[in-house]
């Protein structure tokens, strides 16, 4: 169905993109004190990639999938049961300088005033290039995981590979739904539990996080899942398609017979629409990211936009609902309404929710060879770009990842860097011996997310407001 | 660098777009000592985003001359910079999809036969689809200019710029002018040109500034019209090959090219928002839609299109779209070329020659009447 008319509001106190938890709340929050809200989402339900499909899913899902995931329930049935206008299929692809958002509903775009904006985009995964991880049959664990909640798939016959609390989680669900991976090939580099001790009194602080970590790998050894702990070298094998794995694990080389593998290091900001609207970033080298700067209520370095949840750095989907809460909070007092909860005792929550964070940091920080592939490997996959065209590039003079993007077409493609980005910025870097702030990130353009052209030759949004 | 140091040349380039560095590589060629100075980076803004398009097609005439002698440049750019630049010759061709646009298409072309020009060839219905196997019934003919081309604009103005650094000409980026004066202090004619990290002195300057000129001739005392504007473009994702030339319309803002890997690029014109004193510009897309209204129109193979990326770059446009190049209607020892109103990349290469000839030897055969920098001073009325 095409809808002629638009299908929200022509304007509204605060925009929300993104229906995960950082969205949820913040719509709730807003919607509770009065706020004109709208929030906008990709999906066809409220959840985000992490609650992807809650309301949906079935008592077995439910079971793989755990509590931490069904909690998101609740959040979603705020959302529902708020004044907020939810947006559900709808891709927000460009917002200009004076927050108004242009969007695609079913295979038509329309325009959105907002006097303020969150941004609640979550994260996407951290890229990790190796030889052959453009041959079908290799994927990423998140992408693993969102056909268990979307479709209820477990792939069987699936090597799990790279570092990070996720690798872990969806090895037990796997093992739990009865299809346990192939193997477990662990890239975290020997030493890094002693790296992350200092941090522990942290993570006491948040001993559920680290009880729940402990059971998920105790369940995939239970399991007998093979596990290659110290992997180096990795390479997916196959003519054609990826038939598996081969690596060096403690000294050894070794292959793995996989028909999938899926590749994980960690989750960093989805850096689009923060980019795109000239949101300042740093590096954080504790996250080995960039993240937006922000208040400690999410507001950007851009007026009116604030950021929530993952977008603004990785603290998981407990801090995303507080952060959320506490954007809705300023920008409800910022428009004279008060707010319903005390924003220091959200902030104490959110402190509270972060202490487990610099040991998980300090003990998955990827290897220092993840973020820079040996000259053969392609690095930007849109346009079939190597490491090694990017290092002659900033050896020819380029100075930065737009220069290249200029002169290569790396993160040129359909993608626009958000695959390639932290990858060819750290290339960069490590080239010109500079630091990840100077070298900076590609300029990000809209559309943020293809559109066709017959839906652009169609796009007359109204220029009359609402009363 | 340290602050304050003084760095002497024979002359100093304001901005490192492809008129900048084309200048100063053909200055340091003929062994003048360069410096460029660029505020941001090499080809940041409308030379290094530009739709590429090396095009004589359609050109004002008093450019003409000029654009000719760029081309044969661009013929042997390859050998000079040691780059292929991306460049590749092909048709730039014009449609009239009216028979009145036809007409004057065509009247344009005897005009040129008068003058002596022969690249531009009119095109009948059935060598348009020829050319343009793609094109859209209704297309009554057009013009072309079959040995024009196209270009990687980044990818030229960085090759022209190691050029001339291999030559010779230093280049210092991310440096801000703040001020150009002549040194009171020395009895010969010194400029002085200061930036927010050094002073560069030299006897002649040359702006090249674009968008950012007219800031830099107004604190000179030469006040010229220019506009700061954004042209948008799109590109879209691959599609199989359809197209060789390069497509404008007689009636409608459009510039069409299929790039060698399959994408489309599709620009002409239509403007977006331009804030020069931030380096930023934004897109404008209810405006944009006439863009891609007019291309699907043209090529009905674009209906399946889908637009990956879109883009706008700073550029300065004059009130009669030609551009500044020549000296200082004031100051001896300074020198313009700027204001290309969006069509200066092909002229990029001619113009940076003439520059420095004019610069090396105080004189130049080339008629730079039509582009005086004191065209647009108000003459006294009565």
């Amino acid at each position: 169905m095409t809808p002629k008319t638009n299908p929200g509001p022509h304007s509204c106190d605060l925009a929300i993109i993104g229906a995960g938890p950082a969205g949820m709340a913040a719509a709730a929050t807003a919607a509770q004190v009065g706020l004109k809200t709208v929030i906008l989402d990709e999906g066809d339900r409220p959840g985000g990639q992490i609650y992807r499909d809650v309301e949906q899913t079935t008592a077995q899902r439910k079971q793989v999938l755990g509590s931490d995931y069904t909690a998101g329930g609740a959040l979603a049935a705020a959302l529902r049961a708020s004044d907020a206008v939810y947006l559900p299929r709808s891709t927000v692809w460009n917002i200009s300088s004076k927050r108004l958002i242009d969007y695609s509903l079913d295979g038509t775009s329309f325009q959105l005033q907002a006097s303020a904006i969150i941004v609640a985009t979550g994260a996407v995964e951290r890229p990790f290039p190796i030889p052959g991880w453009t041959k079908p049959g290799v994927t990423t664990v998140g992408a693993l995981q969102i056909l268990f909640k979307s479709s209820g798939i477990v792939e069987e016959d699936a090597i799990l590979a790279g570092s990070g609390p996720l690798l872990w989680l969806v090895a037990s669900q796997m093992v739990a739904a009865g299809s346990p991976p192939v193997a477990v090939v662990e890239t975290t580099p020997p030493r890094r539990l002693q790296a992350a001790l200092p941090h522990i009194l942290g993570a006491l602080r948040g001993h559920h996080y680290l009880r729940k970590g402990l059971s998920l790998i105790r369940a995939v050894r239970r399991a007998k899942v093979p596990v290659f702990k110290d992997a180096t070298n990795l390479e997916v094998i196959g003519d054609q398609d990826a038939t598996g794995l081969q690596f060096i694990s403690k000294g050894q080389r070794r292959t793995v017979s996989a028909r999938h593998v899926a590749l994980h290091q960690g989750v960093v900001p989805n850096p689009q629409i923060t980019r795109l609207l000239g949101c300042d970033h740093y590096w954080d080298s504790k996250q080995h990211c960039f993240r937006p700067v922000t208040s400690a209520c999410g507001l950007t370095s851009v007026e009116h936009v604030y950021v929530a949840g993952d977008g603004a750095g990785i603290m998981g989907a407990i801090s995303a609902d507080l952060q959320g809460r506490l954007a809705a909070q300023d920008i409800a007092t910022s428009m004279g309404k008060s707010p319903p909860e005390r924003s220091d005792r959200l902030a104490a929550k959110l402190t509270k929710d972060a202490a487990i964070r610099p040991f998980l940091e300090a003990l998955y920080a990827p290897a220092p060879d993840v973020m820079s592939p040996a000259d053969a490997v392609t690095v930007c996959r849109c346009e079939d770009i190597t490491a090694g065209a990017i290092r002659d590039a900033v050896d020819l003079g380029a100075p930065g990842p737009n220069q290249v993007k200029s002169y290569l077409r790396s993160g040129m493609g359909p993608c626009q860097g958000r695959v390639c980005g932290l990858v060819v910025a750290t290339i960069i870097a490590q080239r010109r011996s500079v630091s990840m702030d100077e070298t900076g990130y590609f300029r990000i353009r809209p559309p943020l997310k293809p559109l066709t052209l017959q839906e652009l030759a169609r796009f007359q949004p109204t220029q009359e407001l609402d009363p | 660098m340290t602050a304050h140091s003084k760095i002497s040349a024979d002359l100093i380039v304001i901005g490192g777009g492809i008129h900048g560095c084309s200048a100063a590589m053909f200055a340091a060629q003929r062994g003048m000592d360069v410096v460029l100075i660029e505020k941001d980076t090499i080809g940041r803004h409308a030379s290094g985003v530009n739709a590429g398009g090396v095009r004589r097609l359609g050109r004002d005439f008093a450019e003409l001359p000029i654009s000719q002698h760029s081309m044969e440049l661009w013929y042997t750019l390859a050998d000079l910079v040691e780059d292929d630049c991306g460049f590749q010759i092909a048709p730039q061709i014009k449609l009239a999809e009216t028979p009145q646009e036809m007409a004057t298409l065509t009247e344009r072309v005897a005009q040129l036969r008068t003058l002596g020009f022969e690249h531009e060839v009119v095109l009948d219905r059935a060598e348009v689809r020829r050319l343009l196997p793609a094109v859209s019934d209704h297309i009554v003919g057009g013009i072309g200019s079959l040995r024009d081309g196209f270009a990687q604009p980044y990818q030229t103005t960085f090759a022209i710029a190691r050029r001339a650094q291999h030559f010779g000409a230093r280049f210092f980026e991310n440096e801000t002018v703040q001020r150009v004066e002549k040194n009171a202090q020395t009895s010969e004619q010194i400029w002085e040109v200061s930036t927010d990290q050094a002073t560069y002195a030299a006897p002649n300057v040359l702006n090249c500034a674009g968008a950012w000129a007219g800031r830099l001739a107004e604190s000179l005392g030469e006040t010229v019209p220019i506009e700061a504007v954004a042209p948008m473009m799109m590109v879209t994702s691959r599609l199989p090959p359809f197209c060789d030339a390069v497509v404008g319309a007689a009636g409608r803002p459009l510039s069409f090219k299929q790039m060698p890997n399959g994408t489309v690029v599709i620009g002409g014109g239509r403007l977006g928002y331009a804030d020069p004193s931030k380096n930023l510009s934004e897109m404008i897309f209810p405006e944009l839609r006439l863009t891609a209204q007019t291309a699907m129109e043209i090529f009905p193979i674009m209906r399946n299109a889908t637009i990956v990326r879109s883009w706008s770059g700073i550029e300065g446009r004059m009130p009669d779209k030609i551009p500044v190049i020549g000296p200082s209607a004031k100051h001896a020892g300074l020198f313009h070329a700027f204001g290309f109103s969006l069509h200066g990349f092909q002229m990029g290469l001619g113009v940076g020659d003439i520059m420095a000839e004019l610069i090396a030897n105080g004189s130049t055969q080339w008629q730079l009447g039509a582009f005086a920098i004191d065209r647009f001073a108000q003459r006294p009325t009565f």
